[in-house]
């Protein structure tokens, strides 16, 4: 199996996206078998196509006056927000090598965030009819995904900060009046965002049993050493 | 004339929404272009078209529910 993982660091949202794009277009033409990006967004608020204009609280101009940037997105679901308090990972896999099934698909996500918060000492969960991970009322991690020929592309973000939730004040998030939380918020102490994502890609790894893992960063050079490979 | 009908997208999954048209009637498709995006929960997924030809009649609009099976489309091969 070829399985790349990519570190984007900081990134923007449409850089993010047009990595997605590329490897996706190399997973759907057999070059690669799976990938995963992992990155942090700078402030940016976007609209799955579930969404409306209602789904905002604040004014278009208010979003982008605090240089938050909006896009409407290809990916399931309303609105949601992304900031550099979140890890996010987009996974980018053949459905066809596991099961053919959406949903499925949306609950090994959810499974996956479930285990990596457990890491943490977090007893986290789902809710009936509403996709994401949760603890007790709050929601802890977002999901939304678009699949393409049967390969999957968007993907998950989890609150890791406790000071990047404010923005979710100006919307709603998933088109609803719901509790945002962290794992700061949670644990009460200072989290890095980079040991969520080493705890996320073994969970991962061990999922999509992949077998090498190429770590790279943005320039092909290795950004997380000391992560990867199988137990 | 082929009919494009609503397939499997999982277990349990009796319906979707149509969420997208990339094409309108009366459009040239070619085969495995994308033609309709489906969402079901917080997953949506690109059908494309099974052939080449013209769309001649597009049997729901966005926003509406359709069941597994039901046809979404009808296109004209070429």
């Amino acid at each position: 199996m070829k399985f790349q993982v990519l570190d984007l660091g900081l990134s923007e949202y449409l850089d993010a996206l047009t990595w997605q794009k590329e490897l996706h277009a190399k997973v759907v033409n057999l070059e690669l078998d799976a990938a995963l990006i992992f990155c942090r967004h700078f402030p940016v608020i976007t609209l799955g196509r579930k969404a409306s204009e209602a789904s905002l609280k604040a004014s278009k101009d208010e979003i982008t006056g605090r240089r938050i940037k909006l896009f409407y997105v290809d990916r399931g679901g309303d609105v949601t927000y992304h900031g550099p308090g979140q890890l996010t990972v987009y996974p980018i896999i053949n459905l066809r090598n596991f099961k053919q099934d959406l949903h499925w698909y949306l609950r090994t996500l959810e499974s996956l965030v479930i285990a990596c918060l457990r890491d943490f000492g977090l007893s986290a969960g789902r809710k009936e009819g509403l996709t994401g991970v949760w603890i007790a009322d709050a929601k802890i991690a977002a999901i939304g995904v678009a699949v393409r020929q049967w390969v999957t592309y968007h993907g998950v973000t989890i609150n890791v900060k406790k000071n990047d939730l404010d923005n979710f004040g100006l919307i709603h998030p998933c088109g609803m009046d719901i509790q945002v939380s962290s794992l700061e918020d949670f644990l009460k102490k200072e989290i890095n965002i980079r040991d969520v994502q080493s705890s996320l890609l073994d969970k991962f790894n061990r999922m999509f049993k992949v077998g090498n893992i190429t770590l790279g960063g943005r320039d092909g050079e290795s950004s997380f050493a000391g992560v990867g490979g199988r137990d | 004339m082929v009919k494009v009908v609503l397939p499997e997208l999982g277990e349990g999954i009796r319906k979707a929404t149509v969420s997208y048209w990339f094409f309108k009637d009366g459009q040239k498709v070619k085969e495995k272009e994308d033609l309709v995006e489906l969402t079901t929960d917080k997953a949506t997924f690109n059908l494309p078209s099974p052939c080449s030809g013209v769309i001649s009649e597009i049997m729901y609009s966005e926003g509406d529910s359709v069941e597994v099976g039901q046809i979404l489309a009808v296109i004209n091969e070429e």
